[in-house]
């Protein structure tokens, strides 16, 4: 028998029509996940067409991109300031009901960002196929599912038929050794890989995460990885599910119970890539050698360690527009780069260990004078265990805002923005031109790296504070 | 939507590399909940001054840009966000074609579904198109090639069944519903 890599099990097991040179396969999806801003467009196609939600039970709907973060918009009766994005809330509530779905409303404590409560209700597990009108739809990976970002038109078919048409991905095994030091972490690695193969490095590909500095991290960990997939370009990010993926995901509400978790975990051992499973391409990443990271340009393959500089691309015009836009100097040094905003938060940072980081770094310091520090967590669920074990309180006390669950400032769709021309170290994952707002600078790192950056007021290496 | 056979236009030059979608279009337009006239947020930093004024120095408020269908960009445009307002909003705005040495995978799957052609060059044909804009182009469709002034002619990748789809006018959900005593069976397996 063939040897066979993680991603061609599951593409395998979900073909209702396999792919010929004329037509792409008919691909099952176990989970499709919606959210307010990808899918009135698909809702309205289904009503023209006089179509129906093939699955509501696998159908997981949420809004959090344009929803607030503010208390008091949320649960305080407070209308929502931005009217666009009450709309949008109140057209998902209008199609959820006129569909028959369910939805993780505004209100509902199980609510969060839509791929950090995928994987906390147990509904993210491995071998599924995972999608949503959402890029970083690649989180769920982590689990050893297949899970990629599609647009709104899929949304519809998706919506309709519960299938996709798609091509087989090319496969890339991203085999990482060593283990990472002292107060580095998973963001330091994806965006050191990031920086390796580029934004584009990964484009047709699927990406595995491989080797024993991976299997090594904890879940947590394996989505932040998993999540920054796309902005390395692949289609999707997987790591192999094993004993540290059936601990997390054991007793989830919508995880197998009983006899059936016991047969689902027997299954789950098989999915990991064969020995000797060929891939289309591979790369090979020391972990031992990652240092805090953080970008310096307009892309996330715009990264350096923390201690380092902006390197000097004469004749590139540009990487000179990019800095140019940054208001950085080639050359220039990294650390102690004044900064005005930092953004804990993010689908690839807000999960409670992120947030446990950021707090170990903020006990007993305060945000420096001038600088706006915003935490928020992923979920509403994170957000009560972060209250119960006291990391609310470190980040109140140091004088950050501590907010209601949701994307926030990571794209500023809900009002969370960044002032042109400020500086905002953020756990997010992208750094384009005007992503956090018109004129926005960010600058991409770990959560330890953004607390410290929100103690100096300035770039710092996390480890100052870590020991 | 309409079949696409042929597309003849003049190109627009955008030589930037990495042109994300954020860019394309940024996210405080996505709170819309229709698809039609994204064409005013299309490029909206790049196009307009924050008073809302254009910018004169930006290349789509050129008077040689007016009327062309046909974007020329630096290599891996598309990248980043899933949002299929991007092909909305360059599709509203007039184009019909991006061309480049890279396009990334989910902007390329959500421009195959709206009829905004994808087409992906060499690295030869992608210098001569950036060193010469304003290129009178044509993209024809069913011999999946672009011709260059002067009868040059360069084929380029685009996926059999898209194709067929788009020189038909046929819609992939009707493929895909046709497709429901497949689903059916597979579902039953499930179970």
């Amino acid at each position: 028998m063939t040897a066979k890599t993680l991603f061609e099990k599951v593409w395998e097991r979900h073909e209702v029509v396999p792919e010929t040179p004329d037509t792409p396969a008919v691909l099952y999806i176990d989970l499709h996940l919606t959210h307010e801003v990808t899918s009135p467009q698909a809702f309205s196609v289904l009503r023209s067409r006089g179509l129906e939600v093939r699955r509501r039970d696998r159908t997981l709907v949420t809004m959090d991109h344009s929803t607030p973060t503010d208390t008091a918009q949320v649960f305080g009766g407070v209308p929502i300031a931005l009217d666009s994005a009450a709309k949008q809330v109140r057209q998902l509530e209008l199609n959820c009901a006129e569909f028959g779905l369910d939805l993780i409303g505004l209100r509902d404590q199980r609510r969060g960002i839509v791929h950090i409560i995928g994987p906390e209700l147990g509904a993210t597990q491995p071998g599924k196929t995972i999608v949503c009108g959402d890029s970083h739809t690649s989180t769920h990976g982590a689990f050893g599912a297949l899970a990629f970002g599609i647009g709104t038109t899929e949304v519809g078919y998706v919506l309709a038929t519960q299938c996709l048409l798609q091509r087989k991905a090319k496969t890339l095994a991203i085999e990482v050794a060593g283990r990472l030091g002292p107060g580095v972490t998973a963001k330091d690695l994806v965006l050191a890989i990031i920086g390796r193969i580029g934004v584009n490095g990964g484009t047709g590909h699927v990406i595995e995460f491989r080797g024993p500095a991976i299997a090594a991290l904890s879940m947590d960990e394996r989505m932040t990885v998993c999540n920054m997939s796309i902005e390395a370009g692949a289609r999707a990010g997987m790591v192999a599910p094993d004993e540290t993926t059936f601990a997390y995901l054991k007793g989830r509400p919508r995880a197998p119970q009983g006899e059936a978790w016991e047969r689902a975990i027997a299954d789950w051992r098989t999915l990991g890539s064969d020995p000797g499973a060929s891939f289309d391409k591979s790369v090979h990443i020391d972990s031992g050698a990652v240092e805090p990271m953080i970008t310096y340009g307009t892309n996330p393959g715009m990264v350096a360690p923390v201690s380092g500089r902006v390197p000097e691309r004469p004749g590139d015009a540009v990487f000179a527009r990019a800095l140019a836009y940054m208001g950085l100097e080639p050359g220039s040094s990294l650390r102690d780069q004044p900064v005005q905003v930092v953004f804990i938060g993010s689908c690839t940072n807000a999960r409670l260990s992120d947030l446990e980081l950021a707090a170990r770094v903020f006990q007993g310091h305060k945000v420096a004078p001038g600088v706006r520090a915003l935490v928020v967590p992923g979920s509403q669920q994170i957000k009560r265990e972060a209250e119960a074990l006291g990391l609310a309180q470190i980040f109140i006390d140091a004088g950050a805002e501590w907010r209601e669950s949701g994307c926030s400032m990571c794209l500023g769709m809900n009002g969370d923005t960044v002032d042109p021309g400020l500086y905002c170290v953020s756990t997010s994952n992208r750094n384009f031109e005007g992503r956090q707002g018109l004129g926005s600078r960010t600058l991409l790192a770990s959560p330890a790296t953004a607390a410290a950056a929100a103690i100096r007021g300035r770039v710092t290496d996390p480890r100052e504070f870590i020991h | 939507m309409d079949p696409i056979t042929v597309i003849r236009s003049r190109t627009v030059v955008m030589p930037s590399t990495n042109i994300d979608t954020d860019q394309i279009i940024p996210a405080r337009f996505l709170t819309t909940t229709t698809r039609e006239g994204l064409g005013t947020a299309l490029f909206a930093d790049l196009r307009k001054a924050p008073d809302g004024s254009p910018r004169p120095d930006f290349i789509l408020n050129r008077p040689e840009s007016q009327g062309c269908q046909v974007l020329v960009a630096g290599r891996n445009i598309g990248c980043g966000s899933s949002r299929e307002h991007a092909p909305w909003a360059l599709l509203d705005y007039g184009f019909r074609a991006v061309v480049s040495t890279e396009i990334a995978d989910i902007f390329r799957n959500n421009s195959l579904k709206n009829g905004l052609l994808p087409v992906v060059v060499d690295e030869a044909t992608h210098q001569w198109l950036l060193a010469n804009p304003g290129a009178e182009v044509a993209i024809d469709l069913p011999a999946a090639a672009l011709r260059l002034p002067g009868g040059r002619e360069v084929t380029f990748p685009i996926e059999p069944f898209a194709r067929y789809c788009l020189m038909n006018g046929i819609d992939e959900m009707e493929f895909l519903l046709g497709k429901a005593g497949a689903i059916a069976a597979y579902e039953a397996r499930l179970a």
